[in-house]
């Protein structure tokens, strides 16, 4: 008689070396406190990088079909006008996303390690409820992995992976948050009574020496044959906690100014791409533009369309227009950015000057041939924030040829990859609704 | 009815339906993205991921820790002072290898303007600054026990 047939009429039977794997968990630590703590701070985190990430594609624009991915059928949200105010808006959403993303890292890998025996329990499965369940399990652990690593990846512009980012990190959020969702559901009451099992407080305060294993549970977390603690409960949320901390710290720099910038060590955006006003990081340098100089000297032009008129100017023409100067943060999809004192032209100014005092959308475009990003449109709000400038200078000098020479968009809140540079022309549409 | 039901699928309906409703929605993605060119390979990153993680990333830093114990030999606070230097180091190589293992030279270069070369050897630097945190914070913690039991003993 095969194993595999004795296997299915006595439900004793094993594979071997399943004890031996179940022998071998040891942890004390591992249990449905444990497991619930780690859960908990996720359980409050994640929802924060979900909805920070879906503003994120919302301030892309996907009205004017400038969200990537532009196709997404069932997934479409309600759209909405992103708002040009608070100027940082964008700032703290991408900032939020990107960095709380990464301190949460820890999180994930402690409670991971939390449940891994249960990815080893035999039978793998008792009912058809339980082969689901494992499935979305696949989902939930696979999905969280998969925004991970391309989110780690896209801010080191490391593409490995060798497919489209945004398509993949969106998608890959839907079927994550759907498994997160089921397992929230599913696992709450779980949850509620593994934190009430033992007290927070009392559990920070017990030593190594004081730490046993608790009791055995229903999910099977706890060993079945627990070593001698080497560490408390409190170290090994301390652990997490730390790493947490680690990586904060060499994160959040990249969203702040000053010399704290410099604490980011690790990534692109806590370095000073050389010294002096122009000293601040780009996101496309414009040797990788492919601008030339030749276009962005004496011959360059802007060009306005709006209302069947267009209208030509020069540099010094766009400078002997009346100046405003803003200081706004520009701020990008990888989580870092920064606030310069920028002034030009208002794009108001603009636009009533191509005929279009009160237009419903505006198309800028780049020098740049190729490129996702060579055009941009910008709602009506977007053109009519008095803060809204074609930036001919920034802190006090001119353009540097990488910060978009000889003029480029700024806008409030406005991702920063829609803050055009190298500007050649700009398409008022004039409201059809009257 | 319910109960039948419960009986023969193992939990309550309500499971099946938060269930189903998460793998329909992912079989939905799965389902839009077939004609993509590259979605076999969004598919192996996917699964890639959890199997990188449960039977790679997981056993090695398990066996690792089982080694470290097994040299420590009970020596507890010891054992603890060497496992969280070397958790934040592993920590930190995971989460910025694409800059300290310069994966990604040219992307990084037209996107920042810069090279990919200070992250290793800040990678080194901040490493070896917790190792040696972790060490001093021992060595202060042994001498406090070493003149505790001295006073206990006097």
């Amino acid at each position: 008689m095969s194993p595999y047939r004795s296997g299915r009429r006595d439900s004793a039977w094993k594979p071997p070396g399943v004890d031996a794997v179940e022998r071998s968990w040891r942890s004390p630590l591992r249990g449905p406190w444990l497991t619930a703590v780690y859960g908990s701070v996720l359980l409050i985190a994640l929802p924060l990088v979900i909805i920070t990430g879906l503003l994120d594609y919302a301030a892309y624009g996907p009205r004017f079909d400038q969200a990537f991915p532009t196709h997404v059928g069932w997934l479409r949200l309600p759209t909405f006008d992103w708002p040009t105010r608070p100027s940082w808006l964008f700032r703290v959403t991408q900032g939020l996303h990107v960095t709380l993303g990464i301190v949460l890292i820890p999180v994930v890998l402690g409670k991971l390690w939390s449940v891994i025996p249960k990815l080893f329990a035999w039978p793998p499965a008792r009912s058809p409820a339980q082969v689901l369940e494992r499935l979305t399990l696949l989902l939930l652990v696979g999905g969280i992995l998969f925004q991970i690593a391309t989110g780690v990846l896209n801010i080191q512009y490391a593409y490995l992976f060798g497919f489209d980012f945004y398509t993949a990190h969106f998608f890959g959020a839907w079927v994550f948050t759907g498994a997160f969702v089921a397992h929230v559901i599913i696992k709450f009451p779980r949850l509620v009574t593994a934190l009430r099992s033992r007290p927070l407080s009392a559990e920070l305060r017990t030593p190594p020496a004081a730490t046993r294993p608790e009791p055995p549970d229903p999910d099977g977390l706890v060993a079945a044959d627990p070593g001698p603690a080497t560490l408390s409960r409190r170290g090994a949320v301390g652990l997490v906690g730390g790493g947490a901390l680690l990586l904060g710290a060499l994160t959040i720099g990249q969203s702040l100014d000053g010399p704290l910038r410099h604490t980011a060590l690790l990534l692109p955006r806590g370095r000073q791409p050389g010294p002096g006003p122009n000293g601040f990081p780009v996101n496309r340098t414009v040797a990788a533009a492919g601008v030339r100089p030749e276009q962005t000297g004496a011959g360059w032009r802007l060009t306005l369309h709006g209302g069947g008129r267009t209208v030509t100017l020069d540099r010094p023409g766009l400078l002997a227009m009346a100046q405003h100067t803003a200081a706004l943060p520009i701020a990008c999809v990888e989580g870092w950015s920064t606030r310069q004192t920028w002034t030009g032209v208002r794009l108001r100014d603009l636009a009533a000057l191509a005929g279009v005092a009160d237009p419903a959308s505006a198309r800028v475009s780049s020098l740049e041939q190729a490129g996702l990003f060579r055009t941009a449109v910008l709602a009506s709000n977007q053109v009519l924030d008095p803060d809204s400038l074609l930036a001919l200078r920034v802190n006090g000098v001119d353009l540097s040829p990488d910060h978009g020479y000889p003029a480029r968009v700024i806008v409030p809140a406005l991702p920063g990859v829609h803050c055009t540079k190298w500007v050649a022309e700009i398409d008022f549409q004039e409201r059809t609704d009257g | 009815m319910a109960e039948r039901l419960h009986a023969r699928y193992g939990a309550a309906p309500w499971h099946l339906v938060v269930v189903t409703a998460a793998i329909v929605l992912a079989g939905w993605v799965a389902l839009r993205l077939a004609d993509e060119a590259t979605f076999g390979r969004m598919l192996l990153w996917f699964v890639g991921a959890a199997i990188a993680h449960d039977l790679v990333l997981f056993p090695v830093y398990a066996s690792t820790d089982r080694v470290l114990r097994a040299l420590v030999r009970g020596r507890v606070t010891l054992l603890n002072h060497l496992r969280f230097p070397a958790l934040g180091t592993a920590l930190l190589f995971v989460v910025y290898s694409p800059g300290i293992l310069r994966l990604g030279e040219t992307t990084h270069e037209a996107a920042t303007g810069q090279d990919q070369r200070p992250y290793l050897p800040r990678w080194l630097l901040l490493s070896a600054t917790l190792f040696l945190l972790s060490g001093v914070t021992y060595l202060l913690r042994r001498r406090r026990q070493v003149s505790a039991q001295r006073s206990d003993s006097a």
